[in-house]
């Protein structure tokens, strides 16, 4: 029975720890189950009281109340006073939990609702920063439009702006030609009105007159005729001869370019047919069937063509020129899908930069080479034909000397000697070499030993002088100086010892 | 290369007989004739007052001296001496005085170009030709020489009169759609004439011989137009030079544009070699100098000069022209092409210093001439490809195919080429300077 009151109390403590995010409607229920088992009485009945009493003193004790038993000649008997003071204090813990439960609740009330209304906002907020970022986007994109516009328009403003200075320039330019224009007529028209004021007030006219010693021949020694109306017809007659003539020799000219342009047409067409016709003769292969029909179609189509195309001097020139301009661009066409099938077959064939025109006329098989290997090639044979070259040349260089003195056996020997030479020239100026600075080496070393000669004079000298003066010192000491004797002495001792180191002096060379 | 002595001339009148036999130089009021090959004086004439103009008639048996001040202009032959004939313009003044084709007339433009008086030398006719026009080109005769063509303008409109040079009958009379005709010229087989406007408005007019309208060009509007006209000397090609730099070719087929030369600062293209002349002065040494010296070595202070290819690409010197000035140094000045139809020799205001030769087969630039000083001029050889050029210094300049050359001429005291034309048989060439004259006789072989 216990267990059941057990998983009461569990029950009790289950529902007061209730999480805080539980909604405020369900706080209201932990309430009810304190009334509820006041009333219960299946915890304690008439034959587990002590078991009972014991346990409630436990759970006291564990709680930190006084124990509600006092010992009495190892009896444990209840104490009431004890018992009632823990009852009371139960409730006033009790009470006091209750009071924080409801202060809980209501925070927990309260605090949700807080939450509540901070999502609500949160939400609006949300909302509306959604807008305002709309907003907001609209707002750039609608700026960009404009700052697009006021390119666009700066741009054209400039080219407007540049176009009115031209034609502002251009004004200038033909006001300045026409006022130069009207100054000249001015100054003329001043002439002019001088002139006849002139002409005006002159009395002598003088007359205008050719005075000649007699009359020359025409160039063409013929006679001049007469001015008549037949004169005039065949000045006019004469002027239509040359224009027609003009037109005559001009369409005479055109005939024959176009003649020419004709004849060449026709042998661009036969080399371009002749090309494509080799393919019939290399051997069978597989590949060779698609060309082969290919380059049959197109003979049989040339020959027509040829056939049809003599008979095209008795058709107009119109037809004519039509039909061979169109079989030209046939060809032209049919050579141009050839060349593209070639290059698609070398790729295939060799994995390789496609084939080069070179090759054209022959087979598709090894005798393609690639373009870039071809060049190679040509390099490396040039540069051997060079160098090829480059030997031959010496070569007829050295019989050549050889040849021009075969007799001389002096020259002889010089001509052997002279791979000699060089080295003996080169061996002679390292020997000079090393002369000169074996020399500057002497002359250095003579120079230190004098100068070591003169430093050891001199050291010799200073401390002679040294020695002397010292001397004089001690000689010339007083009495009272009898105390600076020990130093003196040290002095001396110094001294003595300095001049025993300097009599023997080590040459640093 | 030789060099002839040097003889005087003045106002740049020297002029070749038209059969090359002689060199006729007016000096001051006279007029002298020499043999072109000995330079020996054959005639001397003298005129009645300071000739400003000099031409032979076309059978090399006249020469015509005009005095524009005084209204005169004489007529000398060569056969008879005493020969004279003078022709009194009076009071109506003269401006500019021409021979025709025959050589038997003389056309006088008069003052303020009121007229066209014809004078002829066969008979005592006389005609008159009403309203030229005073423009770039007004007149030009055709290559065979029988038929001219006039500008004229009245009522405020532009016309063109053919006349048969023969007895100067009014062939073809009709009105041409320009604003302010410049200048007409025939095509060298006689059948096409062109007619451009002035440089405020590009327009090309061509006209058939019978006076029909061929073909109208016109490259752009508004800005300044055509600058220079020529003919290729087979009739194939005509060349318009303008203001925007540009060279255009038209075919005489279709009368349409073949295509463009453009004459950019900057060459890049591999094809057109650059002929830079570059002037290496000499080192005068100052110390030991006496004037015994200076009076042997002539040649000390005379600068030597050479031409460099320098490599691609180049920048050609640009002159930029003043813009409020009429007239601007902008523009293709001249354009020539060469006698065998292959070349076209073009120079640029505004680049003064060079002259371009244009490939015609394979239109393009074949060679880029850049000088030290501004080209004055420059003319074909009338036998062969070959360019002669010079700038107002002591060289003369030819460009062939084959390459450039700098020659100075070996005269004492300095000779400054200002301008030059070739002998009709391309084998010497002409120099005139400010005074002077002297002929250069070609080498036979080509130099290089």
């Amino acid at each position: 029975m216990p267990e059941s009151s057990f998983e009461d109390i569990n029950n009790i403590y289950v529902s007061s720890t209730m999480p805080p995010s539980r909604q405020y409607s369900q706080s209201t229920i932990p309430l009810l189950p304190f009334r509820h088992y006041i009333g219960n009485t299946e915890f304690c009945t008439e034959n587990n009281t002590s078991e009972c009493m014991l346990y409630i003193s436990q759970e006291l004790l564990a709680l930190g109340f006084p124990s509600i038993f006092f010992d009495l000649n190892g009896l444990r008997e209840l104490d009431v006073i004890s018992a009632l003071n823990s009852m009371y204090g139960l409730l006033q813990m009790h009470r006091r939990a209750v009071g924080m439960l409801a202060e809980l609740e209501v925070e927990q009330l309260r605090v949700s609702s807080d939450l509540h209304c901070q999502q609500l906002t949160n939400s609006k907020l949300k909302d509306q920063l959604e807008l305002s970022k709309k907003e907001n986007l609209r707002l750039c994109e609608r700026e960009r439009q404009l700052e697009a516009n006021t390119k666009a328009l700066h741009h054209c403003l400039k080219n407007e702006k540049e176009e009115v200075q031209k034609l502002q320039n251009v004004i200038a330019s033909r006001a300045s030609q026409y006022n130069h224009n009207l100054k000249r007529k001015e100054r003329e028209f001043g002439k002019l009105k001088e002139r006849l004021n002139q002409l005006l007030t002159d009395k002598k006219d003088k007359k205008q007159g050719m005075d000649v010693l007699n009359y020359v021949g025409r160039s063409d020694g013929k006679r001049s005729q007469w001015k008549t109306g037949k004169t005039d017809s065949r000045h006019e007659s004469d002027m239509y001869k040359a224009l027609l003539n003009e037109f005559d020799k001009h369409q005479r000219e055109l005939m024959i370019e176009n003649a020419e342009l004709k004849k060449v047409l026709q042998q661009i067409k036969q080399e371009m047919v002749g090309i494509l016709s080799p393919k019939r003769q290399s051997g069978e292969t597989q590949k060779e069937e698609k060309p082969k029909e290919f380059t049959d179609q197109q003979i049989a189509s040339d020959e027509e063509e040829e056939n049809s195309f003599k008979g095209t001097s008795e058709m107009s020139c119109e037809h004519a020129r039509e039909q061979l301009s169109n079989s030209i661009r046939q060809q032209w066409r049919k050579l141009k899908d050839h060349m593209a099938n070639l290059d698609n077959k070398g790729i295939l064939k060799h994995e390789s930069p496609p084939a080069s025109l070179v090759h054209l006329g022959q087979g598709i098989n090894e005798e393609m080479i690639s373009k870039e290997v071809h060049q190679e090639e040509m390099e490396r044979l040039k540069l051997e034909i060079q160098q090829c070259k480059d030997f031959i040349h010496t070569q007829q260089q050295l019989l050549q000397q050889q040849l021009s003195t075969p007799w001389d056996e002096e020259t002889a020997a010089v001509l052997t000697d002279c791979y000699m030479l060089e080295e003996k020239e080169r061996l002679k100026e390292e020997w000079k070499t090393f002369e000169e600075q074996k020399k500057n080496f002497e002359m250095e070393r003579r120079t230190f030993t004098e100068a070591a000669i003169r430093l050891g004079h001199e050291r010799k000298m200073f401390e002679e002088d040294r020695a002397t003066w010292l001397k004089h010192q001690f000689l010339n000491m007083t009495f009272t100086d009898q105390m600076n004797l020990k130093t003196q002495n040290t002095l001396s001792e110094y001294a003595v010892q300095e001049q025993k180191h300097i009599s023997s002096p080590k040459t640093p060379l | 290369m030789n060099f002839s002595e040097v003889f005087k001339q003045s106002n740049q009148l020297c002029k070749v007989s038209p059969d090359g036999k002689y060199l006729a130089t007016c000096v001051q009021y006279r007029l002298v004739v020499r043999d072109v090959n000995t330079l020996q004086i054959l005639q001397l004439y003298t005129c009645l007052d300071q000739v400003a103009s000099m031409e032979w008639s076309s059978d090399s048996l006249f020469i015509l001296c005009a005095m524009y001040k005084r209204g005169l202009v004489q007529v000398w032959s060569l056969e008879q001496p005493d020969w004279h004939c003078k022709i009194d313009e009076g009071s109506i003044g003269l401006v500019s005085s021409r021979w025709s084709p025959d050589g038997r007339h003389i056309l006088n433009t008069t003052e303020f170009h009121l007229r066209v008086t014809v004078w002829s030398l066969c008979n005592k006719s006389v005609s008159y030709i009403k309203y030229p026009k005073a423009c770039q080109k007004g007149m030009d005769f055709s290559a065979d020489g029988r038929y001219m063509a006039l500008a004229e303008r009245r009522d405020c409109k532009d016309y063109i009169s053919v006349f048969v040079c023969d007895d100067w009958h009014l062939l073809r009379h009709f009105e041409t759609d320009t604003q302010d005709l410049a200048g007409v010229e025939w095509s060298p087989n006689g059948c096409v004439l062109a007619a451009w406007d002035s440089c405020l408005e590009y327009k090309m007019l061509l006209y058939s011989l019978d006076g029909r309208l061929l073909s109208t060009y016109s490259a752009y509007e508004w800005s300044l137009g055509i600058k220079s006209v020529a003919w290729s000397p087979s009739s194939q090609f005509l060349a318009i030079g303008s203001y925007d730099e540009k060279v255009r070719i038209l075919n005489h087929i279709t009368w349409k544009k073949l295509t463009e030369f453009e004459h950019h600062p900057t060459i890049t293209n591999s094809k057109a070699v650059v002929f830079k002349e570059v002037e290496k002065r000499p080192v005068i040494p100052t110390e030991d100098l006496s004037i015994q010296q200076i009076a042997m070595e002539s040649s000390l202070f005379d600068i030597q000069s050479k031409y460099e290819i320098p490599p691609l690409p180049v920048q050609v010197p640009v002159v930029k022209p003043d813009p409020d000035r009429a007239n601007p140094k902008i523009g293709i000045s001249a354009i020539a092409f060469s006698v065998d139809n292959r070349y076209l020799a073009t120079k640029n205001d505004c680049m003064p210093q060079s002259v371009w030769v244009w490939d015609m087969q394979r239109l393009g630039p074949t060679a880029v001439l850049e000088q030290t000083a501004p080209v004055r001029f420059f003319a074909w050889d009338p036998r062969r490809p070959r360019l002669a050029l010079c700038t107002g210094n002591t060289k003369l300049y030819l460009w062939s195919p084959a390459g450039c050359v700098s020659v100075k001429v070996p005269v004492e005291g300095g000779f400054q080429v200002q301008s030059l034309f070739w002998h009709c048989s391309g084998d010497s060439v002409v120099l005139l300077g400010k005074d002077q004259l002297c002929l250069c006789y070609m080498a036979t072989d080509e130099e290089k």
